[in-house]
């Protein structure tokens, strides 16, 4: 355990804001660089230094190039039982280097590795963790101010960790910005040495299977996502909504609803326990549009509901609706916009403008 | 699976208020929240329904464990009415306002007064606090392996093989027990309670409660002044409002309206 780490006396032994770096494949992940340029923010303000923890194996270079996002060091962690991320020789050295070092802060992206490793680490160091933050700030006591989403996206949580050090969070991908990248930017490696043996490797990654999605885009990196509900009643009529997304050059989602009743795998999720997405527009198609799924739509650029329900809540987030059965008004959209796409058809019944 | 005797499996539920009937007042632009009925923790009823599957296939004992005010007896009556054997309750006043640091300390402490388990099962998260971290927080408390966010899971040879859902892949993981499983929202269909499970139910006896001084929790160690964070103020989101045009007429009509608005909006091409 941490000495004085309940005491308020001892806070003032944590200094710095340090950056959990999440590897993978030989890159950083892009939360990770997000994290880079908000945590300079964050260290600039407190006038402390910013440094980035890299668990890994060969990750040298990966350190050397996290570097130009902005960090003053990067403490590497190299040892080949850190090749892939794993809960526990993770949480161990992520514990023992925080025990030593004493930062004030600590950022972890709110991936899955990243929620796992916090999750066991802050039971095991009894210091706060917040989680999923979006926003960070500083209070008059300098504490940080961590701004998370609750229920649903409708409020926002501040969240302080007075007493307890390190404070830590992990945030959201794709909230804050990712810094430009300067190559030449000096910064220090320092190499650390990881007590590990055969014996923390208590789990052991059997298979790896990528996930190949239709059309190659995801819905959080397309700039029009097609997104089905219950409503759609039938796994295969997210084939129409398929051919609509490609259409548009998008991607199809889906509520919860709909990945519940097995229509469609769960990594098409949108909302609370899903992938939160910013489309340029949003098709919410047969989707009714509980807080849960709206927290992780409602920043869409455009958002168009198609419901037969009036008074389905997603019409109240729309800038667009269509009250009406998709089954009659998704084909429509389909053929109308065929003819937009095709010049020289007639398009008789569009305005002149178009 | 230690031989000769019933898989021994904890599942670790909450109770919250009812994710669907969640609605926004379109007015007020604030959660309807009088009057919303409670479930089980969604993501936890996948976690029971899974430990259920595996009593389906094999000998197994399941505990229920949560922490909460008594009212909380109603999601564990409806886990023992789908089919756990019985269910704890550690319910104290002093537990009150706990962050997820005491949460995960009172639990582990509880799990190791219940004993015996060999695997421990949780929601991926909570849809009420969605953080995650309990699940995790209890295994690093115990000093257990952990695999998250799984949606499937054999035992082979005495152990445990799990695939577990990234971000851009499926993952398979071996470990040994006991080990804790973080199980993914909707990998399954929570089954209905079935009338023998509501006779036993009714029976009486399948819920007990336990303080902390039951299990020898230290009361310096949980409640709102042993938590790390505090919940400092909360702000109503108020989101940009939208247009809300709706476009009717017959689905040629409106559909045609409507291509135009997103057309005249730039966000798509003709």
């Amino acid at each position: 355990m941490i000495e004085h780490h309940n005491a308020l006396e001892g806070k003032s032994h944590f200094k710095g804001v340090w950056v959990f770096l999440e590897g993978r494949k030989g890159a950083l992940r892009d939360v990770s660089i997000q994290l880079i340029g908000e945590g300079r923010r964050i260290a600039d303000r407190r006038g402390v230094t910013l440094t980035g923890v890299l668990p890994g194996y060969r990750v040298e270079a990966l350190a050397r190039h996290a570097i130009g996002y902005g960090l003053d060091r990067v403490i590497v962690v190299d040892h080949p039982l850190l090749e892939i991320y794993r809960s526990r020789p993770f949480t161990k050295v992520m514990a023992t280097l925080i025990h030593r070092d004493k930062p004030e802060i600590v950022l972890y992206g709110a991936s899955k590795n990243g929620r796992d490793l916090g999750g066991r680490l802050h039971a095991v160091l009894e210091t706060g963790l917040a989680a999923d933050c979006v926003k960070f700030d500083l209070d008059d006591e300098g504490n940080l101010d961590m701004i998370r989403p609750s229920f649903g996206g409708k409020s926002l949580a501040h969240i302080l960790c007075k007493q307890h050090r390190p404070q830590m969070a992990s945030a959201r991908r794709n909230v804050f910005l990712a810094p430009s990248h300067d190559p030449a930017r000096a910064g220090e490696i320092v190499h650390q040495t990881a007590d590990l043996s055969e014996a923390d490797l208590d789990a052991k990654l059997l298979e790896f299977k990528e996930f190949v999605r239709e059309g190659g885009q995801r819905p959080d990196e397309a700039e029009v996502v097609v997104s089905g509900g219950y409503g759609l009643g039938d796994p295969k009529n997210f084939g129409m909504l398929q051919e609509l997304a490609d259409l548009l050059g998008g991607a199809v989602a889906a509520s919860r609803k709909a990945v519940d009743s097995g229509w469609i795998p769960k990594e098409f999720q949108v909302g609370q326990t899903g992938m939160t997405v910013r489309p340029k527009v949003y098709f919410a198609i047969g989707i009714s549009g509980a807080v849960q799924h709206l927290a992780g739509m409602q920043e869409s650029g455009k958002i168009v509901a198609i419901n037969i329900d009036p008074k389905a809540a997603i019409f109240e987030i729309a800038d667009y609706g269509i009250v009406g059965d998709l089954f009659q008004i998704v084909p429509e959209l389909i053929r109308q916009l065929k003819e937009l796409k095709a010049p020289g058809l007639p398009t008789e019944i569009l305005p002149a403008a178009v | 699976m230690p031989p000769g005797r019933p898989l021994r499996i904890l599942v670790c539920i909450k109770q919250v208020p009812k994710a669907q009937d969640l609605q926004v007042d379109p007015k007020t632009q604030t959660l309807k929240r009088v009057g919303v009925p409670s479930e089980i923790n969604p993501p936890d009823a996948n976690a029971l329904e899974f430990a259920l599957r595996m009593k389906d296939r094999m000998p197994a004992e399941i505990v229920v464990l949560s922490m909460g005010p008594t009212s909380f007896d109603e999601s564990l009556e409806r886990a023992v009415a789908m089919g756990a054997d019985r269910a704890v309750l550690l319910t104290d006043r002093i537990l009150g306002g706990s962050d997820t640091v005491p949460t995960a300390h009172a639990l582990s402490e509880t799990i190791r007064k219940i004993g015996g388990y060999d695997l421990i099962l949780c929601g991926e998260e909570t849809t009420d606090a969605s953080t995650g971290h309990v699940g995790p927080g209890i295994a690093g408390h115990l000093d257990i392996p952990q695999i998250t966010y799984i949606s499937d899971m054999e035992i082979v040879d005495g152990r445990v093989r799990a695939r577990r859902t990234a971000e851009d892949g499926s993952e398979w993981w071996e470990t040994a027990m006991p080990c804790l499983l973080t199980v993914n929202f909707g990998c399954n269909r929570p089954r209905e309670p079935t009338l023998s499970g509501k006779i036993r139910v009714k029976r009486g006896g399948v819920i007990v409660h336990w303080s902390c001084a039951d299990v020898g929790i230290d009361p310096n160690k949980v409640g709102l002044k042993n938590s790390p964070t505090i919940v400092a103020k909360v702000d109503t989101v108020h989101l940009p409002p939208r247009a809300r045009k709706m476009f009717t007429g017959e689905p040629r009509e409106a559909v045609a309206q409507l291509l135009h608005a997103l057309v005249e909006d730039g966000v798509i091409r003709p």
